[in-house]
C-alpha cells in the first residue's frame, strides 16, 4: 500500500503515547493503586475530563471536519448517562430492597421486590410504577446498547428531518438548539419516567461491587482513557480517507460535492449519527464518575460550552478538541470550584467563581477573532505545517451556507 | 451524426418575474463538441443548473440518454452519477486539499458512504490520477494543496476532475476565463480530445476560443436559441451581430 494509515497520521501515536503515560501516572499517584498523592476525587475529575474530551472529538467531526455546527450534542452525551443510569439505579436499589426484605418472616415475591425498587426510586415523583421506558432497567446487555441506540436513533430522526430539508448553517444550529431545549425541559417534569429534576442518583456505586471508590474511580478512568484512545482512532481513521475528503468538502463547497454526485445529505446524516453514539458513550462514562444526571446537564448552555471547548483548542484537528476540553475544563473546575484567589482590587474584589463565565466568554471572542486556530495552532508552528492561502475564506459553515447560492460566483 | 444524448424540451425559467429561459429546446449528441455564446444574463449558465438539478424549471422537459429519462425532479448528486459533470464559471476547487485528494474524490467509483469510508486507492486509481495529472499539466503539484496553484492551473484542475468523474456529458462554463494564450491553447485540445468520446458543451465569450473550438455553435439570447450553426454561419447572422457581436 502507498501508506499506512498511522504513517499518514503520526499524530495518532503521540496523542496515544501521551494518553498512555498520563493514565500510568496518574495510577501510580492513586489512593488505590498508588502514593495516593491524589485524592480520589481528583480522580474522579480527571476521568470525567477524558469522557468530555472524547465528546469534543466527536464534536470536532461533525463541526470542524464537516463544518456542521451541531449545538446539541451535549443532549445525546446526556441521553448516553441517562441510558446507563437507569441499570445502575435499578441494580444498586434492588440489592438495598432486597437486602432489607431479606429479614421478613414470609421471603418476598419478585413482584414485591420490584414494587419496592418502584416505590424507592419514584417516590420523590409521588409514583411507584415503573414508565415503559423502564422496561429494560434491569438488564445490563440492553442498556448498554440503548447509550448508542437512543442518541443515535434521536438523532437519525432530528438529521433526516434538517438534512432532508437542506437546513444549513445558523438556522441548523438554531434547530439543534430548540431539540436540546425541548428535550431538557420534558425530562424536567415529573411525568417524563426520569424522576423529573431529582435526576438519577447514586451511580457512583456499582451493583455488586464491593470495592471502595478509591478503586471504583480508578476502573473508571481506565475506562475513560481506553474509550478516548478507541474513539480517538476511529475519528482519526473516518477523516484520513475519501470519507474525511468528502466531509470537508462539504465543510467548505457542499454544492460542488453533490454535483461530484456525493449525496451531501447522506453524508452528513451518517455522520450526526456516529458523532451522537459517540457522544452517547462518553456521557455513559462520565456519569458514573459525577454521580448524578439530572435535566440541569443538558441544558443548551452544556452544548455551546462544548462548542467553545473545541474553538479554543482547535477545530479541524483531532487532538485540537482533546486539548481544549481538556485545559477549559479543568482551567473551569480550578476556578469555580473556590480554589482560584479571589483578586482584591481594594474598590472592588474579583470572584472567579461568577467571572470565570466572563474570562471565558472572552476567550472564545479572542480565539475566534485572533486564533480561529486555536491552541492546536501552536503546534502548526513547531511542525511547520503548511496552510493553503483560503483567501480569507473562514473554515466551515461559511455565509454561503446561509443559503442556497450558486457555487459558481 | 452520433445518436441523440440530451434533449431539452421547452423549458422555461422565472425569477421573480424575470424570465432568464424561455421555452428553448437544445439538443446534444452523444459525442458531440457544442459552444454556447450569448450576451451576459442571457441565460447560459442558468441551462446548465437546469440540466444539472441546481435550478427547477417551471416547464418543460430534459431527456436524457437512450431511455429517455426526464432528469427534472432529480436531485444533483443523482444528475451527476448518470454522468453529467460540470464546471463552474469560477473555478472551485477544495483549497484546503492536495490537488490527489481533490482528483480522488472526483474519480468514477462508489460515492455511497460506506462504500466511501472503507475505500482504498487500487493501482489503476492512482495511474489514472497521475495520467489525468499529466494530461492537464499538475503532474509536479499532486501533492500541494489546490489552494496554493494558480488561477489556471486551478482551472485545470477543475477539468481534470470533471474527465476524472468520467462524465458522458461535460457542461462547462467560461473554461478560458483568465488563462494565458498558451493555456488556452492547451485547453481547448483537451476540450477537443474529450468530445472524441464523449458529448461536450462549453460556454465560453472569446470567439478566438470558440473559433479554435471548431464546432457548431449556439447562441443564447434572453433565454432562447437565436441561431445555430457553424461559427461563420452564426456570426453573419444579423440579429447575433446586433444583440451581440455589434456591441
Ligand atoms: N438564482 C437567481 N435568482 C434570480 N435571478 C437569477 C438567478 N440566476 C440567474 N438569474 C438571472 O437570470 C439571468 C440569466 O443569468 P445567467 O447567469 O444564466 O446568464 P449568463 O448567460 O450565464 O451570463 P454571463 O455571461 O454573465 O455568465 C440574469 O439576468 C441573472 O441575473
Ligand atoms: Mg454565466
Amino acid at each position: 500500500m502507498r501508506n499506512t494509515f498511522i504513517g499518514r497520521n503520526p499524530s495518532i501515536l503521540i496523542f496515544l503515547a501521551v494518553l498512555a503515560v498520563f493514565t500510568i501516572a496518574i495510577t501510580f499517584m492513586s489512593e488505590a493503586f498508588g502514593a495516593g498523592v491524589i485524592s480520589t476525587s481528583f480522580v474522579k475529575t480527571l476521568g470525567k475530563t477524558l469522557c468530555l474530551a472524547l465528546v469534543a472529538v466527536a464534536m470536532d467531526l461533525i463541526w470542524g471536519y464537516a463544518g456542521i455546527l451541531s449545538l446539541g450534542h451535549f443532549a445525546f452525551f446526556g441521553l448516553g448517562g441517562y441510558m446507563i443510569g437507569m441499570w445502575l439505579m435499578y441494580e444498586r436499589t434492588k440489592e438495598i430492597v432486597a437486602g432489607s426484605m431479606a429479614g421478613n418472616p414470609i421471603p418476598p415475591t419478585e413482584q414485591e421486590i420490584v414494587d419496592g425498587i418502584g416505590t424507592q426510586i419514584f417516590g420523590v415523583v409521588g409514583s411507584s410504577e415503573f414508565p415503559i421506558i423502564w422496561m429494560f432497567a434491569d438488564s445490563l446487555f440492553l442498556q448498554l446498547a440503548l447509550v448508542v441506540l437512543v442518541p443515535g436513533l434521536l438523532a437519525l430522526v432530528f438529521g433526516w428531518l434538517a438534512f432532508r430539508s437542506r437546513v444549513t448553517g445558523v438556522y441548523l444550529s438554531i434547530l439543534t438548539q430548540a431539540m436540546t431545549l425541548a428535550l431538557s425541559l420534558y425530562l424536567f417534569q415529573n411525568d417524563s419516567g426520569l424522576r423529573g429534576n431529582n435526576g438519577l442518583s447514586g451511580l457512583q456505586n456499582l451493583p455488586g461491587v464491593t470495592a471502595s471508590q478509591d478503586f471504583v474511580s480508578i476502573w473508571f478512568f481506565w475506562a475513560s482513557a481506553l474509550a478516548l484512545a478507541v474513539g480517538y482512532i476511529f475519528a482519526a481513521w473516518i477523516v484520513s480517507g475519501k470519507f474525511g475528503s468528502v466531509i470537508r468538502g462539504i465543510r467548505d463547497n457542499e454544492a460542488r460535492v453533490r454535483f461530484l454526485g456525493y449525496s451531501v445529505e447522506g453524508y452528513k446524516l451518517f455522520l450526526f449519527t456516529v458523532t451522537a453514539m459517540i457522544a452517547g458513550i462518553a456521557g455513559a462514562l462520565y456519569y458514573p464518575q459525577a454521580g448524578i444526571i439530572n435535566p440541569a446537564e443538558i441544558a443548551p448552555i452544556a452544548s455551546i460550552y462544548l462548542a467553545v471547548w473545541v474553538a479554543i483548542g482547535g477545530r479541524g484537528r483531532l487532538y485540537g478538541a482533546v486539548i481544549g476540553a481538556v485545559f477549559v475544563s479543568l482551567v473551569s473546575t480550578f476556578f469555580t470550584g473556590g480554589q482560584a484567589p479571589d483578586i482584591n482590587l481594594g474598590f472592588y474584589t474579583i470572584q472567579w467563581v461568577d467571572w470565570w463565565t466572563i474570562l471565558l466568554g472572552l476567550s472564545f471572542v479572542f480565539v475566534t477573532l485572533f486564533a480561529p486556530k486555536g491552541i492546536g495552532g501552536l503546534f502548526d508552528l513547531i511542525a511547520d505545517r503548511r496552510h493553503p492561502d483560503r483567501h480569507g475564506a473562514d473554515l466551515g459553515p461559511d455565509k454561503g451556507s446561509l443559503q442556497e447560492r450558486e457555487a459558481t460566483e | 451524426m452520433s445518436s441523440q444524448l440530451l434533449e431539452v424540451n421547452g423549458i422555461s425559467v422565472t425569477f421573480d418575474g424575470f424570465r432568464a429561459i424561455n421555452n428553448l429546446s437544445f439538443n446534444i449528441g452523444s459525442a458531440e463538441l457544442r459552444a454556447i455564446i450569448g450576451p451576459n444574463g442571457a441565460g447560459k449558465t442558468t441551462f446548465m443548473d437546469i440540466v444539472t438539478g441546481k435550478t427547477k424549471p417551471d416547464e418543460g422537459k430534459v431527456l436524457w440518454g437512450e431511455m429517455s429519462k426526464n432528469l427534472i425532479g432529480m436531485n444533483e448528486a443523482k444528475i451527476a452519477q448518470e454522468g453529467i459533470g460540470r464546471k463552474f464559471q469560477k473555478p472551485t476547487v477544495f483549497e484546503d486539499q492536495s490537488v490527489e485528494d481533490n482528483l480522488l474524490m472526483a474519480l468514477k467509483n462508489n460515492r455511497k458512504s460506506f462504500a466511501v469510508l472503507f475505500w482504498k486507492p487500487t493501482d489503476a486509481d492512482m495511474n489514472r490520477v497521475s495520467d489525468l495529472a499529466a494530461e492537464i499539466g499538475l503532474s509536479n503539484e499532486l501533492k500541494r494543496k489546490s489552494g496554493e496553484l494558480s488561477h489556471g492551473q486551478k482551472q485545470w484542475l477543475e477539468i481534470g476532475m470533471l474527465l476524472a468523474q468520467e462524465p458522458r456529458l461535460l457542461l462547462v462554463d467560461e473554461p478560458a476565463a483568465g488563462m494565458t494564450p498558451e493555456e488556452r491553447e492547451h485547453t481547448t485540445d483537451i476540450l477537443v480530445e474529450a468530445a472524441k468520446t464523449r458529448a461536450v458543451v462549453v460556454v465560453e465569450h472569446d470567439m478566438e476560443f470558440v473559433r479554435r473550438l471548431n464546432c457548431k455553435v449556439t447562441v443564447l439570447h434572453e433565454g432562447s436559441v437565436l441561431a445555430e450553426g457553424s461559427l461563420d454561419h452564426v456570426t453573419a447572422n444579423q440579429q447575433v451581430i446586433d444583440v451581440y457581436l455589434g456591441r
